[in-house]
């Protein structure tokens, strides 16, 4: 599904990734997770050519991602910081975004599923984080892409539509979807993750399921063992 | 935010029409006026709106640029949108009033289109130098310090400088140099052009003749057109260009 072979960037003096390899197969849910600033966000926005790497090579779904705009119809993103104009609505947010990729009835649903029917008139500089989360989180699933990725989907959602969100996640995964997810809530992770990616210094430092860690790291509980290999690394 | 400014940006220049019109009370005066205001305030305005407008819109363009669509496409769209709209006020806020003042009766209809069409190529060029600079910079208050620099550099310093190098070399012959350094500046090539098109180049002395003998022919026009093109098509390549590089 995405293939990632050797990818650099350096930001400035700033060395992020320094020689990524990675392939992530079809189906599942992938949970990318690394300390601050270890190039998760680098690492989605090279996948999703928002950042240029240096080196290396990026294919999702055999197509090379270099000079490609149409490969993105296949994916869905969510941004980590909802940035949206603060000046629209969120009804003409959504549909821009769907004049702009297909047209699609799945906004209803989700608009009723998050509750934001009293939201659709207001501006979006008025609404509070987890509103703007909320809607981020509509127009992310609103496509039926083959790919989803999630930067900290969580962040800011009150617990219901945490609820809501994992149910989401979890449909969709029954879709057969590949799902890449960042986050620092372990337990989410644990949750309602297949496999974890663990990136430390700009390199892939391990991937497999939960499991796997807890025996490489000789701990019992999965927030412990990320946290071991934390301490190991001096991180 | 485009839009509500824009249309202010129209009104001022309707108003500034009108004005001009009712206290001249002549159509070729009025254009020698407004020649003045729109040589050094369209430069201007065209820097300040498109380095604002980029700043502005960077969380929007994050929003497009996962979405899929080619990033030229994204920039171009911006960069035209702004300048475009820019240009509209412009033609239409003084092309009204001087309509309605009868400019098709008038012998300054061509003058009047010179001085639109100028217009017109300044605010592409100077709209394009300021999303450069904007794309550059990361840091908005710099971004905004340098398109104000350039902006000055061009419309005031550029003149001080041409002006001193020609009083230095005064004992050498200087048309070729100073024919040359007035088609580097596009605010000094929109200046020349409508001067010797008002035919007040005799005010000029000799190197109005020489002017005049280049700029008023046919081919003195084309040059100018062609130069004030070229300055408007580099800095959009370099939009593309930059844009395809550019990490968000």
């Amino acid at each position: 599904m995405v293939t990632i072979e050797n990818l650099h960037k350096k930001f400035g003096k700033n060395q992020v990734l320094s020689g990524v390899d990675l392939s992530i197969s079809e189906g599942g849910i992938f949970a990318v997770l690394g300390p601050n600033g270890s190039g998760k966000t680098t690492l989605i926005k090279s996948v999703l050519g928002m950042v240029i790497p240096d080196k290396g090579n990026i294919t999702v779904l055999g197509e090379n991602i270099k000079k490609n705009s149409e490969y993105r119809h296949k994916i869905d993103y969510l941004p980590q910081i909802a940035n949206f104009p603060s000046n629209l609505r969120v009804k003409e947010l959504i549909k821009m975004i769907k004049d702009l990729r297909k047209p699609t009835n799945e906004d209803e649903r989700l608009i009723d599923l998050f509750k934001l029917e009293p939201f659709l008139d207001k501006k979006l500089g008025n609404l509070s984080g987890g509103t703007k989360q909320k809607v981020n989180l509509v127009l992310t699933f609103m496509f039926d892409s083959p790919i989803v990725i999630l930067d900290e989907p969580t962040s800011g959602l009150d617990p219901i539509s945490l609820i809501r969100l994992k149910d989401l996640i979890k449909a969709e995964k029954a879709k057969g979807k590949t799902i890449l997810i960042t986050s620092h809530i372990m337990s989410f992770v644990e949750e309602i993750s297949d496999e974890i990616v663990f990136i430390l210094e700009g390199k892939i430092y391990f991937k497999g399921s939960i499991q796997k860690l807890k025996t490489k790291t000789n701990q019992p509980d999965f927030e412990h063992a990320i946290a071991s290999i934390l301490t190991d690394n001096h991180a | 935010m485009r839009s509500r400014w824009s249309y202010v940006y129209f009104a001022f220049y309707l108003l500034l029409g009108v004005v001009l019109l009712f206290l001249n009370n002549d159509l070729s005066k009025a254009v020698i006026t407004l020649m003045n205001v729109i040589i050094v305030l369209v430069p201007l305005i065209g820097t300040i709106f498109g380095v604002m407008y980029y700043y502005n819109s960077q969380e929007f363009t994050e929003l497009l640029l996962a979405q899929p669509i080619k990033r030229s496409s994204i920039f171009l769209g911006q960069y035209l949108g702004v300048a475009l709209s820019l240009s509209m006020s412009l033609t239409l806020g003084l092309g009204i009033p001087f309509v309605f003042y009868g400019l098709f009766e008038s012998s300054a209809i061509w003058d009047f289109s010179l001085l639109l069409i100028t217009g017109t190529f300044l605010t592409l060029i100077f709209t394009a130098l300021a999303f450069n600079i904007a794309l550059s910079n990361e840091n908005k208050i710099k971004g905004f310090g340098y398109a104000i620099l350039l902006w000055l550099f061009l419309a005031v310093i550029y003149d001080g400088l041409f002006l001193m190098t020609l009083i230095f070399f005064e004992d050498y012959p200087l048309d070729k140099v100073s024919l040359i350094g007035t088609m580097l500046n596009p605010i000094d090539l929109s200046r020349t052009l409508i001067l010797l098109k008002l035919d007040i180049s005799a005010l000029l002395g000799y190197t109005g003749a020489v002017f005049k003998q280049f700029f008023g022919t046919s081919f003195g026009l084309i040059v100018s057109f062609v130069m004030l093109t070229v300055w408007v098509v580099m800095p959009v390549l370099r939009i593309v260009f930059k844009s395809k590089k550019k990490d968000f």
